[in-house]
């Protein structure tokens, strides 16, 4: 019997419909009469309102200048926040000391650089001293009152900083107490179980506001007279606080989602709790809810413009202030583009390097 | 003096006396008894739901009993967390669904516990890993995950994860159940080996050649019950007891 030979269809090119710009056009807009009508009605619509906003924020806009004066083109008066710019970025910080913020920031840059390195040896190392160490070495450089540095009050620190401040802290404290939390909620011993959950679902129940109303009004009410707590540290562990408990039901989330397999595996090898919990069930639930957990990381760097009502000057609250200047006034709209942009380029980053992080840590399962 | 030798000698490996074990109302495990000498290979064979995996998960605590004993080893299983551990080094534990961990790689699955649990330095932790790989024949995949494996692969390296803890006994639970036909044989194979070398084993599993070529002697459990328990040409040959008989007709049938 003779064996029958199979030979492969050859390729054929596609109709020509379907490729290049114009085959893209027919495909996605103009595939038939009301889709070619949506693509005009949408071109319309961009035309009447994105080409009056490009022209207000570049073309006709003013950059350089003093004054209100010096705004005359009718576009938007950038100057105003050129002018501003400083007490935007540091608050009421006292000019001379203020390059003790830009060291900060520069160290802090630099000390981030390794770490996106992939061949740097102490990876590890470094992101301790990141951790654990800078904060240290941040409070002292921003207080000062020690190593020759003049001692900065907290009620000076402000705008960008101040908001810096209360994320980076937030973030940082929130999420090892969040997963604390969580384990403590999946607990098998009742008391932990029940105090974490009476944790979590007290501060979740309450507004941010309340929180630091609480924190800034309420509290030394209750303290032994005479006792002195700073104000932006009460702020502090009012967001940490109600933060964390956020971050526990998102950790929680990504622990539910571990098969029984995983912990039943990581037992049958003698692993300890703490030690299954930290290096199998962790590490894979922690990836899984990488999503909600920077969701979390930028709902908490918005809220930290709640500060303005307690009296600490954040980003927002310093614009705000600068917009009640008589000097100025009439320019509120650069004020908040200008905050909205700021805010939407830290939050942007958050969010694309949690989407690179997912990619590298995805293993194929 | 010559007694303690004596006794030693005759430690069994595991021993289960008159253990019983609950779901709530539902009773699972009915007066259990068995012994498991060393060296001794046991294939524990029955219809679903006869709760034969849950007596093996009982052995390394992964299931609590409430009645009974079970002896591990000469340490007798309490709530002893010490106890728990101790008798987890000594037993090792292959799944159905393998069980790997997805974040790590091939290697690193394998040193983890003996890193961790062993306190080996990591060195000498991957040359023992790389040996067991090699044993059961896939030192080539130690730099890739779990997930890029196919499934008779990945329950190999679960094999090799568990003997770098270098256990005196192995708990196999329905290994090749999830597998698909073709993967079967290459895991039967290493656990012939295994078997050759002399590990005590403890095997829930529907493989019947493999019970007949290696087991010392096949377990009939029905209904939380051990039913049966014979040297495996008695056991498939002459099956005793009527349950045994019936359930030997339906697999065998085909």
């Amino acid at each position: 019997m003779a064996v029958i030979q199979h030979t492969p269809h050859e390729d054929l090119p596609p109709p020509v419909s379907q490729t290049g710009i114009i085959g893209w056009l027919r495909q996605n807009l103009f595939s038939n009469w009301l889709n070619s009508l949506l693509t005009l009605l949408a071109i319309f619509i961009l035309w009447k309102t994105v080409v009056p906003l490009v022209e207000w924020a570049f073309i006709k806009a003013d950059w350089i200048g003093t004054s209100r004066d010096d705004c005359d083109s009718g576009g938007a008066c950038w100057v105003f926040v050129s002018v501003r710019f400083k007490q935007f970025m540091y608050g009421l910080y006292p000019e001379a000391e203020q390059w003790r913020i830009n060291f900060m920031a520069i160290l802090f840059v630099l000390l981030m650089i390794p770490m996106f390195i992939k061949s740097f040896p102490w990876k590890k190392w470094l992101g301790m001293f990141i951790l654990f160490g800078f904060p240290i070495v941040g409070f002292y450089l921003l207080s000062g009152g020690a190593f020759g540095l003049e001692h900065v009050e907290t009620s000076l620190w402000g705008g960008l900083t101040l908001t810096l401040v209360l994320s980076a802290v937030g973030i940082v404290a929130a999420l090892p107490l969040g997963i604390l939390l969580a384990l403590g909620r999946r607990s098998e011993m009742p008391i932990v179980r029940a105090l974490s959950v009476a944790f979590i679902e007290l501060w979740r129940g309450v507004p941010l506001i309340t929180v630091l109303f609480m924190a800034s009004v309420m509290l030394p009410l209750f303290l032994p007279e005479g006792t002195q707590f700073d104000k932006l540290l009460r702020a502090l562990i009012g967001i940490v606080m109600f933060q964390s408990a956020y971050m526990a039901e998102v950790v929680r989330g990504g622990l539910q989602a571990i098969p029984k397999g995983q912990y039943e595996a990581a037992e049958a090898l003698g692993l300890s709790y703490w030690k299954s919990m930290g290096l199998i069930i962790l590490p894979q639930a922690l990836k899984l809810v990488i999503p909600g957990i920077v969701n979390t990381f930028i709902a908490l760097f918005k809220d930290t413009t709640l500060v303005l009502i307690i009296g600490l000057f954040d980003l927002l609250a310093m614009i705000q202030s600068a917009t009640q200047d008589t000097k100025w006034l009439g320019f509120s709209i650069e004020g908040y583009v200008f905050a909205a942009v700021t805010f939407w380029i830290f939050c942007f980053g958050m969010s694309r390097y949690s989407q690179a992080l997912e990619r590298k840590l995805h293993t194929g399962h | 003096m010559a007694e303690d030798v004596a006794k030693t000698n005759e430690r069994m490996a595991v021993e289960i006396i008159g253990m019983h074990k609950w779901y709530g109302e539902f009773h699972v495990l009915k007066n259990i008894n068995l012994e498991v000498k060393p060296g001794e290979r046991i294939v524990v064979c029955g219809p679903s739901g006869s709760g034969k995996s849950t007596m093996i998960r009982c052995i390394n605590r992964l299931e609590e009993h409430q009645r009974g004993k079970i002896i591990v080893d000469g340490i007798e299983l309490t709530n002893d967390i010490k106890n728990i551990d101790q008798i987890r080094r000594e037993v090792g534990m292959c799944f159905q669904h393998f069980n790997l961990f997805p974040h790590l790689t091939v290697l690193e699955n394998c040193c983890l516990a003996p890193i961790w649990v062993r306190k080996m330095p990591r060195k000498e932790a991957e040359e023992v890993a790389m040996k067991y790989l090699e044993r059961v024949k896939i030192p080539d995949q130690a730099t890739k995950y779990p997930g890029q494996l196919s499934g008779g692969q990945q329950q190999r390296v679960a094999i090799a994860r568990s003997l770098c803890m270098n256990p005196r006994i192995m708990l196999f639970d329905e290994p090749t159940s999830a597998l698909d036909p073709e993967m079967i044989k290459e895991v039967l194979d290493v656990m012939v080996e295994l078997a050759e070398s002399g590990m005590t084993m403890l095997c829930v599993t529907h493989e019947m050649g493999f019970a007949k070529t290696v087991a010392d002697s096949v377990i009939f459990m029905d209904g939380g019950e051990i039913i049966e328990s014979n040297k495996p040409e008695e056991f498939f040959n002459n099956p005793q007891h009527e349950r045994t008989q019936l359930f030997l007709s339906q697999i065998l049938q085909h």
